[in-house]
């Protein structure tokens, strides 16, 4: 019997798996305070088995994780064998209720004793809660909450994951990523570009997916096929394969169809990972984030602390572009010594080379060790600054770097106000370079850190691409290059759109640079205008993403 | 018998996390009962929800009390235990 459905979602790349589903099981809903039909022996009985089971399951959960994990685990098995808790269940039975409200209600009791005391043991009551959950869905016999682990790869199908809940992830078992909420940035994304994972996010339909169910997950159709028939899945192997033969093809440079070349970038957080980004065919850096050196400190670090981790990245790139960001504090990232004041609106408050031109000596500092780094490297050394809203800062900041004897310097275009005013921005520096995590974010007045507003948080939408086509057009017109760092570069049809509308390098997580080169290298230049231009047309995210796809 | 302690908790950040957990061990391991106060309010020390409700601090006073055979050997051990600064030490 052949019952398949075809449901649709937010592909991130373009990968392709098939096979078995597992669902990472919802928290069971709260049990009702009803009377007890077994008595209290029976159901203390149910309790303690229960309680030692999670235990022992999250003892050993802690035991594979090793690390942070563990200790975490570690706590919550000791949580869930609390003598007090054991003591306020069992008063609960004595009065005749049943195992899972006893556990639901003597839980919530100490959760609420720890939310009180706030600050650490506040989110204590979060670990609490999970144990809670755990307990009671051992009690009804469902399985354990949280990420599934059936011993064998799988597809794993969720409602969205957290942070925590990918920690504990086996990545080597994860077929495909597939989940009913969640946009092209939501946490899931990210992860599965950064570990070239299959995924589709956004899948409405996802949540009926029954466990076991062989399913094929078309990342660059953003379709789920279930059960799918013998020449589906022989088709499903052979796309596999094509795509393992395009993973392994030459690094040739970056180029379209017809030879126009597109430099391919990587985005890197520290000097580790340069050598990876080497090896995937990176033909540079296009951004280079800084903050790592900073984030742990209490104050900035020293010139000569600076300069050895610059030379240590530029080492890696000789002859090659390296495009350095200055530091970008604030908003998601306070830094002690540069976000003093609290601010109510931290996104749009002094961050960025805001907070550089505040604190001029941080900036200067780090300029000294670029151009000191620079000086000893034979890396062609690009210095850009983060959050530029103004044509006066984007002159301040190449008027200081050229102080500093760096050659050349740019901006970064996160914010509507820079892509309108491109063209009077451009003359003022060397480059532009489109951050579009934070574009996005600010043409759509949508947090990107905020799950209920992912949906918002699209660099398809055609408000953004419009802004992007500005910036693409001012950098023709005053032959100054314009690269794009951010997700959208690492999404191989939006990198075509975007070079269609004037990008001239794209910058990505290195992961993405064997599916943007593939891609690239289908289209031409008027090609890649025409998939551009439907895109721009179009009324919403969806139907740009829709229009391009038919154009391509 | 019973038997008494006054120490000063010596773990950077507190009987939070990691050192709350090898107390509470200790005790659980001790065998007989015993009980952590901090000011008025007292807890079972094999209770890791009585311990973190405490909210002790690094350089707070605690008072042990164990009761039973072997109480004073316990409460040295326990003392012990307190007295290290197990953030440093991780």
């Amino acid at each position: 019997m052949t019952d398949q459905a075809v449901l649709t979602g937010i592909g991130i790349g373009t990968g392709l798996a098939y096979g078995p589903v597992a669902r990472m099981a919802p928290a069971p809903a709260a049990p009702a305070d009803e009377p007890s039909e077994l008595g209290a022996e029976r159901e203390n009985a149910r309790v303690a088995e229960a309680i030692k089971a999670v235990a022992a399951d999250l003892t050993a959960r802690g035991e594979a994780a090793g690390g942070s994990a563990q200790e975490v685990l570690k706590a919550q098995a000791m949580m869930a064998e609390d003598p007090s808790l054991a003591k306020a269940v069992a008063a609960r039975l004595d009065a005749g209720k049943t195992a899972e409200w006893a556990v639901h209600d003597a839980f919530g009791e100490f959760m609420r004793q720890l939310q009180q005391l706030g600050g650490y043991l506040g989110e204590r009551a979060a670990d609490l809660a999970d144990v809670s959950q755990r307990v009671v869905a051992h009690l009804r016999g469902l399985p354990a909450p949280g990420v599934p682990d059936p011993g064998h790869p799988f597809v794993l199908v969720a409602d969205d994951l957290a942070p925590a809940d990918t920690a504990l992830l086996d990545l080597d078992k994860v077929l495909a990523l597939v989940t009913v909420e969640g946009g092209p940035t939501s946490h899931t994304a990210i992860l599965a570009r950064e570990k070239s994972i299959t995924a589709v996010v956004g899948v409405a339909g996802a949540g009926d997916l029954p466990d076991g169910t062989t399913v094929i997950v078309d990342a660059a159709a953003g379709q789920i096929v279930t059960e799918p028939d013998e020449a589906q899945l022989a088709q499903a192997e052979e796309r596999i394969r094509e795509r393992a033969e395009a993973q392994a093809a030459p690094l040739t440079p970056g180029a379209l169809a017809d030879g126009t070349e597109v430099p391919l970038l990587a985005n890197l957080g520290s000097p580790d990972g340069a050598e990876e980004a080497v090896a995937l065919g990176a033909e540079g850096v296009g951004l280079f984030r800084t903050e790592f050196l900073f984030l742990s400190a209490e104050q900035a670090p020293s010139v000569a602390e600076q300069r050895e981790a610059y030379q240590r990245l530029l080492a890696a790139f000789p002859g090659k572009k390296v495009v350095v960001r200055a530091l970008d504090a604030g908003a998601d990232k306070p830094l002690p010594f540069l976000s003093s004041s609290e601010e109510e609106n931290p996104a749009l408050g002094r961050r960025g080379l805001r907070a550089l031109l505040a604190h001029e000596e941080i900036l200067r500092d780090q300029l000294t060790a670029l151009a000191e780094a620079g000086a000893a490297t034979e890396a062609e050394l690009w210095v850009m600054a983060p959050m530029v809203s103004t044509v006066e800062e984007t002159q301040q900041f190449t008027a200081l770097t050229r102080e500093h004897g760096l050659r050349t310097a740019g901006v970064m275009v996160e914010v509507p106000s820079s892509a309108l005013l491109a063209d009077r921005l451009l003359p003022h520096t060397d480059f532009a370079s489109i951050g579009t995590n934070d574009l996005t974010q600010y043409t759509m007045a949508a947090d990107r850190l905020l799950g209920s507003v992912a949906a918002l948080q699209d660099p398809w939408h055609p408000a953004v691409l419009r802004l992007i086509a500005e910036v693409g057009a001012a950098g023709r017109a005053t032959g100054k290059p314009v690269g794009v760092c951010g997700e959208a570069a690492a999404d191989p049809l939006l990198a075509v759109v975007l070079v269609g509308l004037g990008a001239t390098t794209l910058s990505m997580t290195p992961a993405a640079l064997a599916d943007v080169r593939a891609e690239l290298s289908r289209h031409t230049r008027q090609q890649a205008e025409a998939i551009a231009q439907a895109a721009l047309a179009a009324a919403t995210a969806a139907e740009a993403r829709e229009a391009a796809r038919a154009a391509a | 018998m019973t038997a008494s302690r006054t120490v000063t908790v010596a773990s950077s950040h507190g009987l939070h996390a990691r050192p709350a957990q090898l107390f509470v061990q200790a005790a659980q391991e001790a065998g007989i009962p015993v009980t952590i106060a901090k000011g008025e309010k007292s807890v079972d020390a094999a209770s890791i929800l009585g311990v973190l409700s405490l909210g002790v601090d690094h350089g707070d006073e605690v008072v042990l009390t164990a009761e039973g055979e072997g109480a004073d050997d316990v409460l040295d051990a326990l003392t012990a235990l307190l007295s290290t600064d197990h953030d440093e030490a991780a």
